[in-house]
């Protein structure tokens, strides 16, 4: 385990783990000591949790709400099958990467199962269990009022998604249930943490791909050339937080748009293209023209078709991936009715 | 070779139509129709490109050839025709 990765979710066993004693032998089973507090730090440090038990689910959920636990855990799998599958349902459910999650078991046979299912998953003996506050990869550099109410936002969008499920009408419909809120503000400091975090872990929305520190992002929210926009976006279950940044470099005729991603969160919300549009319009409304930097970073196309489609064409390219994009500000699409706009930015 | 039920079926089903009695032509641009959003737009290239074996290059990826079915019909039949 050499290289250091930061875990995303922590997938736990119960009996032996979280607590001592089993709990289909006798329901007078005692917490670990210090576990609680453990799983409460990482919580707020954003890293999310989960558990893979061999157990009954009913009986283990309830003896996790005596424990005043239940409430942390995500996608919960307790059952009788194999914890490979468990583990594999919870990445799948979650959305992230295996090598992103830690598992830890006092059992080495189970340790061994998953590992030799999921080769890039993390695992840990449950009698280490004392060391995980201070393991590198579950101390993120930053931890943002996102990534501090990221298990909330997770269990908003379990709701969400039920919702979803139970609504049998079409999905326009459906997105106009939510009462979504799309708000697009100067960045003030207290976003900039999250504005180098969503550099860093957004992919496919992004249209350079490039990263930016919290100092130059800083330096270019303060710049008169620049203009570096941050939306957020609520719905009736809650929000989903700072969800889409774009830098502008503004010049004398022309506006260039050098960064500009969304999470990918929010895709099937249809506010991807928001954003865009509203940075389209006020380019027009100065009477400039718009350039946007583009490169392809092999897991961006679905950027490149929001660009394509909302009628950018290529200016330029030098043959390395590396595009210059421009839009001739005709057609401008509107605003989808189902999202209600807001915007708090200085031009 | 027609491709065209296929890409038919394909919109009807993804499109977010409020209306079950709203049709539309193999002319009729759904994007005008306000009926889209971006998440649809990266669907339909991928059902196109999977689908039919082909590779839409950036600067076809232009919202008019997938703006009705008779211009994804036409582009389908124009990319297997040079391949």
């Amino acid at each position: 385990m050499g290289e250091k990765k930061e875990i995303k979710c922590v997938v736990w066993d119960l009996d032996n783990t979280i607590w001592d004693g089993i709990l289909l032998e006798s329901d007078d089973v005692q917490l670990k000591p210090g576990i609680k507090e453990i799983i409460e730090t990482l919580d707020s440090r954003g890293i999310l949790h989960s558990i893979a038990s061999k157990n009954e689910y009913d009986l283990a959920m309830s003896k996790l709400k005596e424990f005043g636990l239940d409430d942390y855990f995500l996608y919960p799998e307790i059952h009788w099958d194999a914890k490979s599958i468990s583990l594999e349902r919870i990445q799948k459910n979650i959305n992230i990467g295996m090598d992103t999650i830690l598992f830890v078991d006092d059992q080495e046979f189970e340790l061994a199962e998953v590992k030799n299912a999921h080769e890039s998953v993390n695992c840990l003996n449950a009698n280490e269990y004392q060391t995980l506050l201070s393991d590198p990869r579950l101390n993120p550099r930053f931890i943002t009022v996102d990534s501090a109410r990221r298990r909330k936002m997770y269990q908003d969008d379990y709701k969400r998604k039920q919702a979803e499920e139970e609504f049998s009408g079409p999905s326009e419909k459906f997105l106009a249930s939510l009462n979504m809120k799309f708000s697009i503000s100067d960045t003030q400091e207290e976003d900039l943490r999250r504005a180098e975090e969503l550099t860093v872990r957004t992919n496919q929305l992004n249209a350079t791909g490039k990263t930016f520190s919290y100092d130059e992002l800083n330096e270019l929210r303060q710049s008169e050339n620049y203009k570096l926009l941050i939306c957020e976006l609520e719905d009736k279950f809650g929000s989903y937080g700072k969800i889409g940044l774009a830098l502008i470099n503004m010049s004398e005729d022309y506006w260039r748009l050098e960064m500009m991603l969304m999470s990918c969160r929010v895709v099937s919300r249809g506010v991807g293209t928001v954003l865009l549009n509203y940075i389209m319009k006020e380019a027009k409304r100065n009477n400039k023209r718009l350039l946007a930097d583009f490169r392809d970073t092999g897991r961006n196309r679905m950027m490149q078709i929001c660009f394509r489609f909302a009628g950018f064409k290529e200016k330029s390219s030098d043959g390395n991936g590396n595009y210059v994009l421009e839009h001739d500000l005709e057609n401008i699409q509107d605003f989808p009715d189902y999202i209600e706009i807001s915007t708090n930015v200085k031009w | 070779m027609d491709y065209r039920n296929e890409v038919r079926n394909f919109i009807m089903e993804n499109l977010s139509i409020d209306d079950d009695n709203v049709s539309f032509t193999d002319d009729d641009n759904y994007f005008e129709l306000r009926f889209v959003n971006s998440l649809f737009a990266m669907k339909l290239v991928n059902f196109v490109e999977q689908k039919f074996d082909i590779e839409v290059d950036n600067d076809e990826l232009d919202i008019k050839n997938f703006s009705t079915v008779n211009n994804i019909v036409a582009l389908i039949n124009k990319k297997k025709k040079t391949e």
